[in-house]
């Protein structure tokens, strides 16, 4: 426990890493997300264009 | 070397390369920030002077460093881009900025967190370090503003390349500013005459954490430059084919 309160300092230092570690997060699941929608996009539109001919 | 690089533009190859490339640099890249961000929390001895609080550089120092080379790689590319006409250029340049805007979000977040502590402030007004990064986060936010504000896609290219260009001149005034000017922030710790002036058991995990970023952050770029590619080779035969592929692979 007195390792994790970081002397003072616990609050700062574990919001710094935490705040890091959101962003990163974010940043991976919004780039996923965007990829498979821009897919499946593609792909809606793509198919429905073959069904037609 | 050309042959090369050319195929290495070319968007198929590009978007079937980059995904065998991606956990190859993601899973390393996680890795040595698992173990980065455990030897700096618990292992790496407290700062003489700083106490525990010094421990926030492990992850204030890659966001800063990734906020900045984010922008050369938008700013190169975006010249490259102007220049050669790549299509792919544009793309890593465009796909950079969200990237490099949440870094350097981060580095002005945790900067700010470790300042009120050190300093007794949260930000200071007219430091130059700070308000250069500031700049920088606004930078971002006029060059994705600007390609939003477009429609037209190679206007949008154009345009945007152009504004990273000019704001480029900011980047070596952030890196330097701690020099030239009399700052709060204090002055460069690692790449200084001498080598580095830190401790071996502070510096190895600060060494794993920039890595780490870099892997990661790469990784992020590959990832989103696909989904840029995809997006503008929307209507090309290779991404018909690709779509309609047994098993089409994302």
């Amino acid at each position: 426990m007195e390792k994790l309160a970081m002397g003072d300092y616990g609050t700062y230092v574990w919001s710094c890493f935490v705040l890091t570690f959101v962003i990163v997060i974010l940043n991976e699941w919004r780039a996923r997300r965007r990829h498979k929608a821009q897919y499946r996009d593609i792909e809606v539109r793509i198919k429905a264009v073959e069904e037609r001919h | 070397m050309w042959t090369w690089f050319h195929k290495l533009a070319s968007p198929p190859h590009f978007y079937n390369l980059s995904r065998l490339l991606i956990p190859w640099l993601a899973v390393p890249g996680y890795l040595l920030i698992a173990y980065g961000a455990y030897a700096g929390l618990f292992l790496a001895p407290p700062d003489y002077q700083q106490g525990d609080a010094f421990r926030i550089i492990y992850v204030h120092v890659p966001s800063a460093y990734l906020s900045m080379m984010a922008y050369m790689i938008m700013a190169v590319a975006g010249g490259i881009g102007l220049i050669w006409r790549m299509k792919l250029a544009h793309a890593v340049a465009a796909s950079a900025a969200p990237i490099g805007a949440s870094f350097t979000f981060l580095a002005l977040a945790t900067g700010s967190i470790w300042g009120r502590p050190m300093w007794g402030t949260w930000w200071e007004w007219g430091d130059p370090r700070l308000m250069s990064e500031l700049i920088l986060l606004f930078l971002y936010f006029g060059y994705m503003a600007l390609r939003g504000a477009i429609d037209d896609t190679a206007k949008a290219d154009k345009a945007s390349a152009v504004l990273a260009l000019v704001g480029a001149v900011n980047v070596p005034i952030i890196h330097f500013s701690v020099e030239w000017w009399s700052s709060l922030h204090q002055g460069p710790t690692l790449v200084r005459e001498g080598g580095p002036a830190m401790d071996p058991g502070m510096l190895y995990p600060l060494l794993a954490m920039i890595f780490g970023f870099t892997l990661v952050f790469g990784a992020m770029l590959l990832r989103r430059i696909r989904t840029e590619v995809l997006h503008r080779e929307r209507r090309t035969r290779w991404v018909k084919e690709l779509v309609l592929a047994p098993g089409g692979s994302i």
